[in-house]
């Protein structure tokens, strides 16, 4: 579901110079940009966008995007404060995606992946039945190329409150893929990253083989209002962080986003079985 | 027994019991009052069923969480028998807002699965009006996969308002348990029913709620998000007004889900809600999950797995390729040329 609460800072916002949410530090957004959008006073993960991890993740020009012309419809004909259609325009405007998941193929240094990344930009990167479709299909592709797949999670808003039933079912549908894949021997690793929350995490980005998570994502599946509201009891310190989630044992490793891309190429060399992947083009 | 709790629009039904309670018991003998007796039940009748057939989306939640509707418990003891509780998650605990065991249903063994509310006070302190944690999920898949290994097949009873929302519960990985539901229980190899008898609490209900049949009883509602989440988010604020307006928008009832293509049944309840008369619902239900059994055991597991998956497979409304490239294209053009 939608979190109000979790808004974190979208991208690093225009102007030469940018205040760092985490460390209040002035820092010049060239630097940042250059450190993939990293504060280098204190290693705060800004938000990446979609093409942009795509261009930290994958060998340069090997990305094959699938399903570029899914469009999302309004069955319910939501109207939030502004219609749903409307809004979808809206989004599409400000962050030249059609939708809230890219996916396709490309290389990890010379490693054949599926991939698919949620962006946060687009409506906190929840997910519809677009989403969902896009992520299924990209999941059954996998599974019939037999290749590792890889999803990048920035999921802050769970299920599409504005697609209702229909967003909550995608969850079924993405996991029962992720079952086929499973059960036909495919390397799942998810990568977490701020923030990842309720339906999405109860769904796709709950079920890696390997799950990784960038620092100080906000990682859980309430939000943190409505627990609140429930217990009325503080939270305790770094909940629902990567770091909580790691002590508390739902994550494998914490990645930082400059190593995320060899660590990614590690892992596949590790659970790649003989026989079944080779590698063809090094990038 | 006319039902203690009252919900607004049951009103008007409330006072014209009451006139019947009064005829009924009153022993004048020279007075004979079974022509207004008749009168009024027809009335009565009429009454019920015309509220009953235009209930708001709002008034249906209302009824779907009437204290007084059946429970997993009361269906339990009134559809069932042997039921042979199973406790336990392996890990944790024994959550007591998701309950499992062994139960006999006609010719048929199953595995009982449910959110069970509460009844009283007790019962709701204890289970936490069926607001499951992450050891409940667990406990839950393992009596699934039980199940499967001897055979039986498995029935769900979803009623809750949602997973619990707390600080355990993300601890011990919420989110995980119930993704790792999802995904299992798309490939359990033995049939699933899943049935939301009350309350479709987002993942909460849909963690136990992949399967191969999908129905809900007619006053049931199922829903991404609750009406009062959902009207905070969209007005600000959660009152009589906006949860109402919330609660439309969702598209949460029985009705809307037919007509999205989820459900495979509606299942009718007795005049005025399963809280008037639970024997009658708990039959109804009966008469559905013994079709269920009988139509599922008869297809051979891997059909049955392959449909399982067609089913969600298939969900989700989207436009693709050429029909929205034509459409821009016809946008382009200027008016009067858009009949080519
Ligand atoms: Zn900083």
């Amino acid at each position: 579901m939608m979190q109000p609460g979790a808004r974190p800072k979208r991208g690093v916002p225009e102007g030469l110079w940018i205040r760092c949410p985490n460390c209040r530090n002035t820092i010049f957004r060239k630097e940042a940009e250059q450190r993939l959008n990293v504060c280098p006073e204190c290693d705060y993960h800004f938000h990446l966008p979609a093409r942009e991890r795509i261009k930290q993740l994958l060998d340069q020009d090997s990305f094959e995007e699938w399903f570029t012309d899914l469009r999302s419809l309004d069955p319910l004909q939501f109207s939030d404060r502004i219609p749903y259609p409307e809004r979808l325009k809206q989004e599409m405007a400000k962050t030249g995606l059609k939708e809230a998941a890219v996916v396709g193929r490309g290389y990890i240094r010379g490693r054949p992946v599926v991939i698919g990344i949620t962006d946060f930009l687009f409506m906190a990167g929840s997910m519809g039945s677009v989403v969902g479709e896009k992520l299924t299909r990209a999941v059954e592709e996998a599974t019939r190329l037999r290749l590792p797949l890889v999803i990048v999670s920035g999921s802050g808003g769970g299920a599409r409150m504005q697609e209702a039933i229909l967003s909550l079912m995608q969850m079924a549908k993405v996991s029962a893929a992720l079952a086929r894949f499973d059960s036909a021997g495919g390397l799942y690793i998810c990568v977490l990253t701020n923030p990842t929350m309720g339906g999405a995490a109860a769904s796709f980005a709950g079920l890696g083989d390997i799950v990784l998570a960038e620092p100080g994502a906000m990682i859980g599946f309430a939000g943190k209002r409505t627990i609140w509201a429930t217990v009325r009891l503080e939270l305790p310190e770094e909940f629902q962080s990567s770091e909580f989630l790691l002590r508390h044992g739902f994550i494998d490793r914490i990645v930082h986003r400059k190593d995320l891309r060899t660590e990614l190429a590690r892992l596949i060399d590790y659970c790649e079985r003989p026989g079944v992947r080779t590698h063809t083009v090094a990038g | 027994m006319a039902p203690q709790h009252r919900l607004p629009f049951e009103e008007p039904t409330a006072e014209l019991e009451a006139v019947l309670a009064r005829l009924e018991a009153s022993t004048n003998p020279n007075q004979d009052h079974s022509e207004e007796i008749r009168r009024i039940r027809k009335e009565l009748t009429a009454l019920k069923r015309r509220i009953f057939s235009n209930l708001t989306a709002w008034q249906t939640v209302l009824v779907a969480r009437h204290p007084e509707r059946p429970q997993f418990l009361d269906y339990q003891e009134l559809i069932f028998e042997d039921f042979t509780e199973l406790h336990g998650d392996r890990a944790f605990g024994d959550d007591r807002a998701i309950r499992a065991g062994f139960a006999r249903l006609g010719d048929f063994k199953v595995m009982l699965i449910g959110h069970h509310k509460g009844r009283n006070l007790k019962e709701r302190n204890e289970c936490l009006y069926g607001c499951a944690h992450p050891e409940g999920y667990r406990k839950a898949l393992n009596k699934m996969k039980l199940a499967a290994k001897f055979g039986l097949p498995v029935i769900c009873l979803i009623d809750t308002p949602g997973a619990y929302p707390g600080i355990g519960a993300e601890e011990r990985g919420q989110a995980q348990l119930i993704a790792t539901n999802l995904m299992e229980m798309s490939r359990l190899p033995t049939p699933i029913i899943c049935i939301v008898i009350g309350e479709g609490g987002s993942g909460g209900a849909l963690g136990i709620g992949v399967g191969d049949r999908i129905s809900m009883l007619e006053f049931a509602y199922y829903s991404v998000i609750s009406p009062e989440g959902c009207a905070g988010i969209l007005f600000k604020e959660a009152n009589e007004q906006t949860k109402a307006k919330a609660a439309e928008a969702l598209k949460l009832t029985s009705r809307d889900l037919a007509r999205l293509g989820i459900l495979d049944d509606i299942i009718p309840e007795p005049l005025g809600g399963a809280h008037c008369d639970h024997r009658e619902m708990a039959n109804n239900l009966k008469t559905y999950l013994l079709r269920y059994l009988r139509e599922l055991s008869e297809i051979p597991i891997n059909d049955l797995l392959e449909r399982r998956y067609q089913k969600f497979r298939r969900i989700g409304v989207f436009e693709e390729g050429l029909a929205e490239a034509a459409r821009e294209l016809a946008q382009e053009l200027p008016p009067g040329r858009q009949a080519m």
